[in-house]
Order: C-alpha cells, then sequence, then structure tokens
C-alpha cells in the first residue's frame, strides 16, 4: 500500500489559539482512515487545509506524493480531492438535481460552455439521477434544495463527494445532526462506500467509527496523540484519559 | 418540453407592446413617445447586461455606468476628430468602426478592472467598481480637447449600412432589436454550463470553489461579456442624444442601473425591463414635479426590496413558478 495523502509537519494558529500543532497523518489508498477529537480541536481545520481553504502557517501537504500546499483548492479539485461538509454547504437557491448536476459538470474540465442549455445535457442528468437514487432522494431531484431537511441535506452533500469520483474524500462529520434511523443509513452509505476510494473521515459517532475504520486518529488540541487500528485506539490509556474516558 | 410559464407570456406580451405600441403613436403624431421607447431600449441593453453580473452573479457593480459612457466617447471622438481633424487613425463616422470599438473598449477596460474588482468581496467590490468609474469620469473631464465637464456633441449619427440612425423609427427599430438580442444572450448564458456555475458561485462560493470550478475566472469572463454589452448600449446612447458628457458615468447613473435591475426583478429576463419602464415612467412623472425626484424613486425602491421580494416581476409570478 502507499499512501494517497501525507501530512507532515502541519501547522496555523488563530491569534492565539492552535488549531493544528504539529500534526503528522497518512492516508493509505484504498483506507478509511478516521479522525475523531473533542469538539474544536482541530478537525474542521484541517479539512479546510487539505482542500486550500485555509492556508497552514507551516508544514507540507503531499497528494499522491506531490506537493499541494500552496496549489489553489479548484486546482485540488481536479487532482481528485472531494469534500463534504460538517455544515451543509450546498446551493440552496438551486434544484436538488442541479446541485449534483454541478458536481459532475465540475468533473468535465471546463464549464466554458455557454450554448447549450445546461437542463439538456441528458448525461449530466442521468448521471445525477442515479447518485441522488443511491442516496435514496430520487424523489426529491425538481425540488428547490431550500425545502429539503437537514438528514436530507447531509444525504446531498455525500452524493455530491460521490458524484466527484474523487479518489480521496474528505468527509467532515457526515452524521452530525442526524436521527438513529438516519445514521443507520448513513452508516450503510459509508460502508458501500469504503474500499471503492481512499476516506478521511471525521466523525463523533463512536459507534460509526469503530465500525467503519480501518485506522483512526485521535486529534486533541491540534495535535494527533495517537493513530492505530480501532482495537489498539480502545486500549491506548493516553486516549482514553485524554478523550474516550469523558464519554 | 415544458408548456411556457405565466412569464414567459408575460416577457412575449411586454416585448410585443413595446414593439408595436412606439412606432403607432410616432405615425399617429407623438414621436415623444417613440423616443422614451428608444432610450428605454438602450436603458434595457445596459440594465440588462448589469443583471447578468448582479442577478445572476451576484456582484454588486457600482460602476456599470462607466461602460455606457465609455461606449459613447467610443463613438463620439472618432465623430470628434473626423469632424475637427486631428488623430486621422480614429476618425471616422462610420458606425462599423465605432461600435466594435465601443465593444473592444469596454472589454478591455472590464478585464483590467474586473482583474483587481474580482479580488474583493462584499462592500469592497462595491466601492471598487464606482472607483473605476470615478477614475474613467474624471479621466474624461480632464480632457479639454473632448469638452471635458461641457461635454461633446455628436455631430453625425454612426454610419451603418442598411439602418439610418438619424431616421428616429429606424434608431428605436435598431435598438429594440439589440435588446431582444442581448435579452436572448443573457439568457442563453444564463442557462448554459457557464451560467450554472456563475449562479451557483452567487449561492454559495466555497462549494463551487472545492468542487473545482476556478470561480475567480467565470466572474471575469461574466463581467468582461456583461462590459462589452453595455459598452454597445453606449454606443447607441451616444447616437440618441447625440450630446455625450461624463455626467453619464457618475456614479448616482450607476445606481439607476442598479435601480432598474433590482425593481425590476433581478437574474430573471423581463426584470430589467420592467426596471428600465419603472424608471423611465417615474422618472418622467416625479422630474415634471420636482427635480428632487431621485429621493421618492429611492424610496420606492425600499418598497420594493422590502416587500416584493424578486421586484416587479416577483408581483406578476404565478404561484410555485420559481425564478430561473
Ligand atoms: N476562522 C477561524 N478564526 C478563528 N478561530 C478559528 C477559526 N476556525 C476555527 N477556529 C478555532 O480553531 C479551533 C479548532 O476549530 P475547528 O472548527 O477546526 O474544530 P473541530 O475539531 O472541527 O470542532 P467541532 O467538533 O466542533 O467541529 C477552535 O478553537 C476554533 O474556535
Ligand atoms: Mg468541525
Amino acid at each position: 500500500m502507499s499512501a494517497v495523502l501525507e501530512i507532515s509537519g502541519l501547522n496555523k494558529s488563530f491569534g492565539g489559539i492552535k488549531a493544528t500543532d504539529d500534526l503528522n497523518l497518512s492516508v493509505e489508498t484504498g483506507e478509511l482512515h478516521a479522525v475523531i477529537g473533542p469538539n474544536g480541536a482541530g478537525k474542521t481545520t484541517l479539512i479546510s487545509q487539505l482542500t486550500g481553504m485555509q492556508k497552514p502557517d507551516s508544514g507540507r501537504i503531499r497528494f499522491k506524493g506531490r506537493d499541494i500546499t500552496g496549489m489553489a483548492p479548484y486546482a485540488r479539485a481536479h487532482l481528485g480531492i472531494a469534500r463534504s461538509f460538517q455544515i451543509t454547504s450546498l446551493i440552496l437557491e438551486m434544484s436538488v438535481l442541479d446541485n449534483i448536476a454541478l458536481a459532475l459538470q465540475a468533473r468535465e474540465g471546463h464549464s466554458f460552455r455557454f450554448i447549450r442549455p445546461a437542463h439538456s445535457l441528458t448525461h449530466l442528468r442521468s448521471e445525477a439521477l442515479a447518485l441522488l437514487d443511491r442516496v435514496g432522494l430520487a424523489d426529491k431531484a425538481e425540488q428547490p434544495t431550500v425545502a429539503l431537511s437537514h438528514g436530507e441535506h447531509r444525504h446531498m452533500e455525500i452524493a455530491i463527494a460521490l458524484g466527484a469520483q474523487a479518489e480521496l474524500m474528505l468527509l467532515d462529520e457526515p452524521m452530525a445532526g442526524l436521527g438513529i434511523e438516519e445514521s443507520a443509513q448513513m452508516v450503510e452509505l459509508l460502508r458501500d462506500i469504503k474500499g471503492k476510494h481512499s476516506i478521511l473521515l471525521i466523525e463523533h459517532d463512536m459507534d460509526a467509527v469503530f465500525a467503519l475504520a480501518d485506522r483512526i486518529s485521535v486529534l486533541v488540541y491540534g495535535h494527533i496523540i495517537a493513530t492505530g487500528t480501532p482495537d489498539e485506539i480502545r486500549g491506548n490509556e493516553a486516549v482514553q484519559h485524554a478523550y474516550l474516558g469523558e464519554e | 418540453m415544458t408548456s411556457m410559464t405565466r412569464r414567459g407570456w408575460m416577457t412575449v406580451a411586454v416585448m410585443a407592446l413595446l414593439a408595436i405600441l412606439p412606432p403607432v403613436f410616432y405615425l399617429t403624431g407623438n414621436p415623444f413617445y417613440l423616443d422614451l421607447a428608444t432610450r428605454l431600449s438602450i436603458l434595457g441593453i445596459a440594465a440588462v447586461s448589469l443583471n447578468l453580473i448582479l442577478g445572476y452573479g451576484g456582484l454588486v457593480s457600482f460602476g456599470h455606468a462607466a461602460f455606457v459612457g465609455l461606449g459613447a466617447y467610443a463613438v463620439g471622438i472618432p465623430a470628434h476628430h473626423w469632424l475637427y481633424g486631428g488623430m486621422d487613425f480614429l476618425a471616422t463616422t462610420s458606425g462599423l468602426v465605432q461600435i466594435p470599438l465601443a465593444v473592444a473598449v469596454c472589454a478591455l477596460f472590464a478585464l483590467v478592472t474586473g482583474a483587481v474588482c474580482l479580488r474583493t468581496k462584499g462592500v469592497y467590490f462595491i466601492m471598487i467598481t464606482m472607483a473605476f468609474a470615478q477614475m474613467i469620469y474624471y479621466l474624461i473631464v480632464s480632457i479639454e480637447e473632448y469638452g471635458g465637464d461641457d461635454g461633446l456633441v455628436i455631430d453625425t449619427r454612426s454610419e451603418l449600412p442598411f439602418v439610418n440612425l438619424d431616421n428616429p423609427l429606424q434608431l428605436f427599430g435598431f435598438s429594440y432589436v439589440a435588446l431582444l438580442v442581448a435579452m436572448g444572450l443573457v439568457r442563453m448564458i444564463t442557462r448554459s454550463r457557464f451560467g450554472m456555475v456563475l449562479k451557483g458561485a452567487k449561492g454559495n462560493e466555497e462549494r463551487m470553489v472545492t468542487l473545482g470550478f476556478n470561480v475567480y475566472a467565470y466572474r471575469l469572463t461574466a463581467y468582461v461579456i456583461s462590459g462589452a454589452m453595455c459598452g454597445f448600449a453606449g454606443a447607441l446612447l451616444g447616437n440618441f442624444t447625440t450630446f455625450i458628457s461624463p455626467e453619464m458615468m457618475d456614479w448616482s447613473r450607476s445606481g439607476e442601473l442598479m435601480f432598474m435591475v433590482i425593481l425590476g426583478g433581478a437574474a430573471t429576463t423581463l426584470g430589467p425591463i420592467l426596471g428600465s419602464i419603472a424608471f423611465i415612467v417615474v422618472e418622467e412623472i416625479l422630474s415634471s414635479f420636482t427635480i428632487y425626484w431621485h429621493l421618492p424613486f429611492g424610496l420606492m425602491l425600499m418598497a420594493v426590496v422590502l416587500y416584493a421580494r424578486g421586484g416587479l416581476v416577483g408581483l406578476l409570478r404565478g404561484r410555485g413558478e420559481d425564478a430561473e
């Protein structure tokens, strides 16, 4: 196995707060690597640096061996990095189908195409519909996104990340705010995706994390205090002390 | 294919009336209304062009009048040299040179200023677009040769094959057709994949960037298209008024264009046209009562923004019909 993502010596501060503190982490190809940690540990900040929306103060990020630390966010997407957002980030005024179709359109290279109506492009439409079907939202395709529930938005986030067909998926708390039943659906969905993409999963739901992850890293105050298999992490004293014990 | 929406029919009806009524008035001895309709069509093109970036792109440009002014001077300056000499390479009354010049100058100005403005967001974007427009304003004011503050009379209208812009009916016809073309272009662009990116970036920029869209490049392209289109409107306006002055680019003129787009209904095909009609009607009525007509006009705009979201088009919209 080779690492698809390698992060070394990453640092990021907001004023006095060290959100990322000498962080080292790697995601192997095909691996589902979960990052857990208490609120404010710096999980979302980590993802934002990986997608390029935040600039690290120092450190290196490598994707498939290539240094992408200073690369523009949109260019990273083209290399094969997709993200789902902890706080749902959709285009609310567009239809559900349009949101997904845009993710597919992004894959086509450029969109400096001015003439044909986007809605007439059946290849985008039908693939988007298939993705919606996969996350159980096919019947909502034509609705305005704003009309859907929180849980449905979470599923849209995953459909969009899937639509990117990215090698590496960065999923920021896909289960945030979901009910028991919806969470179970999401776990099934992730299990289905697992192995087909390399995944960096951030999640608070411990049952889900221990059920899905190949490896788990524990982030506390911006620093990774332990990385290992679910069993290793369960047995790790430092982790129990810093994090799991408080549950 | 879905059948035409209520608003689609509305657009057809409004545009048909605009095509038919003014010439009828003119031929029955009321040339004033034809003039109004010509001005309406030209302002309509400017509003339609602004709608592309403001309505669909969410980019609140407060400097759009600069393109109107530049377009008008691209007609006025060559005509001036043609009559009074100097700058031989520029001297011409040919519309086939002047109009492409207007479009090219405005596209270039949009490219250069847009490249800077689009690095900023929100209020800063509004301020810096306005600052660039004021820059052009003061530049023109400072050039004595072109009349400075006092402006410039265009003695000869642009000469074009097949149309004679000295003929009021033909000038109207040309402006009206240009308006239809502008509406059609913006409609086509906003429904294309390019348009989806532009609209998507308005709704959620971070999402679009994360998906892999270089939002900046798409916005800049829209900005250039919009500026070029507005330059065309400026060239027409110069031919219509035959008098141009820096006042055409004043920030309050940019504000009026914004009013038209927002009042009529941003991000719709018909909105800018309704807004232009409302603007012209209100201007005519209010300015006959008071020179301070901008105040009631501004209050009207606020009322529309507050109580009828979606502008005048929003009032016409049937239930269940969404803005496209
Ligand atoms: N843009 C910002 N400006 C200032 N401080 C920030 C910013 N973003 C994050 N922080 C701070 O950095 C720290 C890490 O935040 P982050 O959102 O990455 O945590 P998290 O692990 O994702 O938390 P949660 O589990 O609540 O989602 C927090 O203390 C937060 O307040
Ligand atoms: Mg977070």
